[in-house]
């Protein structure tokens, strides 16, 4: 009862603002790391999130591996835990069938995520387990100064790779899509306006949500995004994914994609026969559309942002809570002396 | 063993059988339906299940033969016996592998029709199938009972509707039917088995119901025709109460629902499968009624990290396994020691290193669970004593776990996690709850603050509002559970969790010494040694021999009287199915006079090695004028049974 009226009392409090996720701890980021914009954006969605699903704040709980980027939880206003390298996807696990009724996040790395916890990533994307993980991908180590990691770019000069990477990258939305991610999207740090809006939908997605964030590491990568995510160069480099909008991009919106022989091109509106209703709608629902834009990499494609895929599944622990009525129904709540007592004799006093 | 002629019973006190064939052929079946047979007619029994290491290794090789061995009697058994004194073999590969474990004079039973040139082939019995010897030479030394069971048990199908190969496959109730009669086992609770369990296929029900009962009135024809006779073992003075057979791993599983019954918080289970540790997460499983919540991760480490996360949250997360698994484990076990969250870890030691042979028992694990972890990184240790006890423990470890916010490992061993043993049903209501206190109020709440008494830190769970803190790995300042690099609170909060470990001593039982503590060697065990150590100590005691037990259950911290304990004896002697792990402890810490006795063969210790040691030890000390009365052991006589049994390996 007395428990109720709490949860009663907190939700009509709630209005946040972004500073009440401010936990006054002074982040120890190099000054320029896209780490801040992308710390802003959580203040500013977890804010909204509680504002619209009536979330109070002592119901995230925010789980990171290790790394620069995994630092996060420090600096958050809320439970959180900075667990161990590569792990996080694991302990979320724990703290989410523990207590179905928190908002659980990850922060993880492309080193934390993609190499020493990959396993745990790819199995928690498969079992649609409601978390949601922000990959912040720098295609660098950060924390250990500078080597290469899964997603360091072939010939990419590191300190562990002096002649260059010989390794091609693993695409972690690639990654996401095959495990049956049921919701994947792709941001860019400094557009925080977009990353915060494609948070808040993470946020209120149920299941696993796994968003790559290109983050820029101005210490041992720096622009290595600029090619297409420079705010100049951005609009004709980059493509806009939106549900139920057909695929267009460029300054003017002149430009596109269209599927031909299940394949994707670029298109110019005006051009070789091609008007607006020719060019492809985007479905996030539709698996093959997904992996086909997902295939698409600048330079030879504008770089896809935004929600790639999106589908309703039930949750892990939607399926595990219900196996467990399931069970009680079928054979009863348990009852522990009884299942002791099973296969029992009797010695009597003689 | 006394022996007396009884109308045409022979009486003897205890008794030790073995059954023995392919993986295929259902020993540990028919194995446990003959225990609980033996329960219910009321002797008192120990057991151990052997397993071949491949799952399908060829029929009839020698490294497919599974095992199944029971020792059962009138008085108190505490090991499933040294050598058989009875053997079931089912084909030649199941012999050959026993015969030079079995008593000499011991009753072989064997399939007879399995026994021909193919089989022989499959066993590389090479000198039978050169013709170098033959069988009959080769089990002289033994009463040999041949029966033909293919023929007997297709004989007594007749009416069964099943193909041949079916039929067949009920000889081991066949088999288990004659030893029934030959020990005067009750037939019912195996007939009652039969029908809950095969209950959906009425043909098999059927063939393995008239198999049993064949094997059983084969008894009698053995009687008329050869005037075998039938062996009575009196019933045994159990205490009265209500019994049952229980594993370790099914103790550990009823103590992981007793924990959440009593503690009133959610428990999550997660662990990823590994030999001998899988059967908890089935019986967990399986138990989803109780509310529980067990889950098979993807490995080890995710395993432990969902447990911690699980605590984090408010549950008490709980992860098993055994040794390479524990491998992958420490660093999430870290992670638990520097957080400072509930975590209980089960250990089911098995031979190492590496995959070592993961069917056999050892007790190796134990200076790995207390320092096997980077840094300083104190931790609770427990390890239980016998299958029964395995409930218990878990209960208690997530007792002080919660009290003191820390991890704990359960050392637990092959031997007891697969073995079973008759026990006494606790009454679950008697049992005390777990006290959990989580913390509520947000005006006075830090994250590293300390209980005045345990110097556990609360436990503040995600939900609660008001408490919203961060906590990790990195070394946090005092009180305030802040990232802190200073070296003074870093050598502060190193020293305070290994101060907070040594208090739990306040919360554990002092350890008992059995047997006068004047005596003057003392035999220190630990784990599951128990039963085999105690027998012998009993025995040297009634020989009059100046020898004590006490055993130790707590290995971190240890009990507070143990150093007073130590110094009343002249010697202390420690077997260990290891190469003196608990030794180097105990000298290390005690500086005491401690020498080990020591083996690493997979298997448990045997009664007749053990008081081997202690004669050795008893003589050693009386050459050094160590003791203070003459205890007359004959010299040399190590010697002489040494050679005693080379030679009896040579005729076999
Ligand atoms: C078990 C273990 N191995 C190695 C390390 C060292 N380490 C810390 S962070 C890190 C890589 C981090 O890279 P990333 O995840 O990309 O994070 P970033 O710093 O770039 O944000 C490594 C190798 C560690 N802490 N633990
Ligand atoms: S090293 Fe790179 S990723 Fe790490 S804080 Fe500095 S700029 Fe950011
Ligand atoms: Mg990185």
């Amino acid at each position: 009862m007395q428990q109720l009226e709490e949860k009663n009392i907190s939700q009509v409090v709630i209005n946040y603002t972004p500073k009440d996720f401010d936990s006054g701890e002074e982040p120890r980021w190099c000054p320029g790391c896209g780490d801040y914009a992308i710390l802003n954006a959580v203040r500013s969605a977890f804010a909204e999130l509680s504002k619209e699903l009536g979330i109070p704040k002592e119901k995230f709980v925010i789980v990171s591996g290790i790394g620069c980027s995994s630092r996060f939880p420090y600096y958050m206003n809320t439970y959180g835990m900075h667990g161990i390298h590569g792990r996080a996807p694991a302990i979320a696990t724990g703290v989410k069938v523990a207590n179905p009724d928190l908002s659980v996040w990850v922060v993880t790395g492309d080193g934390d995520g993609l190499a020493i916890g990959g396993n745990h990533l790819i199995h928690a994307m498969r079992r649609n387990i409601d978390i949601k993980i922000l990959l912040f991908d720098n295609r660098i180590y950060g924390l250990t100064k500078g080597q290469y990691s899964p997603t360091s770019v072939m010939g990419q000069i590191t300190k562990s790779s002096p002649y260059g990477v010989i390794e091609r990258p693993v695409d972690p939305v690639m990654l996401a899509l095959s495990q049956g991610t049921t919701f994947i999207a792709r941001a860019i740090d400094r557009d925080i306006k977009r990353l915060t809006e494609i948070i808040i939908e993470a946020g209120k997605h149920k299941g696993t949500a796994f968003i790559q964030i290109y983050q820029n590491c101005v210490v041992f990568n720096d622009k290595a995004f600029d090619d297409f995510a420079g705010k100049e160069v951005r609009s004709e480099r980059v493509i806009e994914l939106k549900h139920g909008k057909p695929l267009l991009f460029g300054k003017n919106l002149d430009k596109g994609i269209i599927i031909e022989n299940g394949r994707p091109k670029v298109v110019k509106i005006g051009e070789n026969g091609i008007t607006e209703d020719k060019i492809t709608v985007y479905d996030e629902t539709d698996f093959y559309l997904n992996f086909v834009i997902a295939t698409m990499h600048y330079p030879d494609f504008p770089e896809p942002i935004g929600i790639i895929r999106r589908v309703k599944v039930p949750t892990f622990e939607e399926l595990l809570y219900n196996q467990i009525e399931h069970a009680k129904k079928l054979k009863g709540e348990g009852n522990l002396q009884k299942l002791i007592d099973k296969n029992s004799w009797e010695i009597l006093p003689s | 063993m006394e022996e007396s002629e009884l109308g045409r019973k022979r009486k003897l006190e205890k008794v030790t059988v073995k059954f023995a064939g392919d993986s295929g052929d259902g020993i540990q079946l028919i194995g446990s339906q003959f225990t609980v047979s033996t329960a219910i007619y009321g002797n008192d029994f120990a057991i151990f299940p052997e397993f071949p290491a491949e799952i399908r290794a060829p029929a009839g090789t020698t490294y497919g033969v599974s095992a199944f061995q029971i020792q059962f009697g009138a008085i108190d058994i505490m090991t499933p016996g040294d050598e058989p004194d009875a053997l079931v073999a089912f084909n030649p590969a199941a012999l050959k592998v026993n015969l030079n474990l079995i008593k000499p004079g011991a009753l072989v039973i064997l399939n007879i029709d399995e026994f021909d040139e193919i089989n022989f082939k499959k066993a590389e019995w090479n000198s039978i199938i050169k013709g170098e010897e033959n069988l009959d030479e080769i089990l002289s030394k033994y009463e040999v009972i041949k029966v033909q069971m293919n023929k007997l048990v297709i004989d007594a199908l007749k009416d069964v509707n099943l193909p041949h190969k079916e039929k067949l496959r009920s000889r081991n109730f066949f088999a288990l039917g004659l030893v029934c009669w030959i020990f005067m086992r009750p037939l019912e609770p195996i007939l009652k088995f039969i029908k809950e369990n095969f209950g959906k296929k009425p043909e098999i029900a059927k063939a393995n119901e008239l198999a049993l009962k064949a094997g059983y009135n084969y008894g009698e024809t053995l009687e008329i025709k050869h005037k075998f006779v039938k062996i009575e073992i009196p019933k045994y003075k159990f205490e009265p109460g209500k019994y049952r057979y229980v594993s370790g791993n099914e103790a550990f599983a009823l103590g992981i629902l007793a924990i959440k019954e009593k503690a009133k918080i959610p428990v999550v289970f997660a662990s990823y499968p590994i030999t001998p540790a899988s059967d908890i997460l089935h019986y967990l499983e399986s138990y989803r009624n109780f509310g529980i919540i067990a889950l098979q991760m993807e490995d080890e480490i995710s395993a432990v990290n969902t447990a911690i996360g699980a605590s984090f949250a408010g549950a008490l997360g709980i992860t098993a396994t055994s040794g390479p698994g524990l491998s992958l484990k420490s660093e999430g076990i870290n992670l638990a020691v520097m957080t400072e969250l509930p975590l209980i870890v089960i250990d089911n030691q098995r031979s190492g290193p590496s995959t070592g042979m993961p069917t056999k028992t050892e007790q190796t694990d134990l200076l790995f669970a207390l320092f096997g972890r980077h840094g300083e990184s104190p931790l609770i240790v427990i390890a239980p004593i016998s299958a029964g006890d395995c409930f218990y423990s878990i209960i208690e470890a997530a007792k002080l776990s919660i009290k003191y916010m820390t991890p704990v490992i359960i050392l637990s061993e092959l031997y007891i996690a697969m073995g079973s043993e008759p026990w006494k049903i606790p009454d679950i209501n008697k049992i005390p709850d777990i006290e959990v206190k989580f913390w509520k109020d947000g005006s006075k709440f830090y994250p590293y603050s300390r209980d005045e008494n345990t110097l556990a830190r609360p436990w503040a769970k995600p939900g609660t509002p008001g408490l919203e803190h961060r906590i990790g790995g990195l070394e946090k300042s005092h009180i305030y559970g802040r990232v802190s690099y200073d070296p003074q609170n870093h050598d502060f909060m190193v020293k305070l969790r290994a101060e907070k470990i040594r208090r739990v001593q306040t919360d554990i039982p002092d350890v008992e010494v059995y047997g006068e503590e004047d005596a003057e060697l003392l035999v220190l065990g630990w784990g599951s040694t128990f039963g085999h150590i105690r027998a012998v100590v009993e025995r040297a005691r009634e020989k009059g021999w100046p020898v004590a037990h006490a055993h130790l259950k707590y290995i971190n911290p240890l009990p507070k009287n143990l150093p007073d304990i130590l110094k009343k004896f002249k010697r202390v002697l420690i077997p260990e199915l290891n190469l003196g792990q608990l030794l180097l402890l105990i000298r290390g810490k005690f500086l005491v006079d401690a020498v080990g006795f020591n083996k690493v063969t997979g298997t448990p210790f045997k009664e007749s090695e053990l008081m081997m040691a202690v004669e050795k030890e008893l003589m050693n000390m009386e050459k050094e004028g160590k003791l203070s009365k003459p205890i007359h052991i004959q010299e040399g006589r190590f010697e002489e049974k040494e050679k005693g049994g080379a030679v009896k390996h040579a005729t076999a």
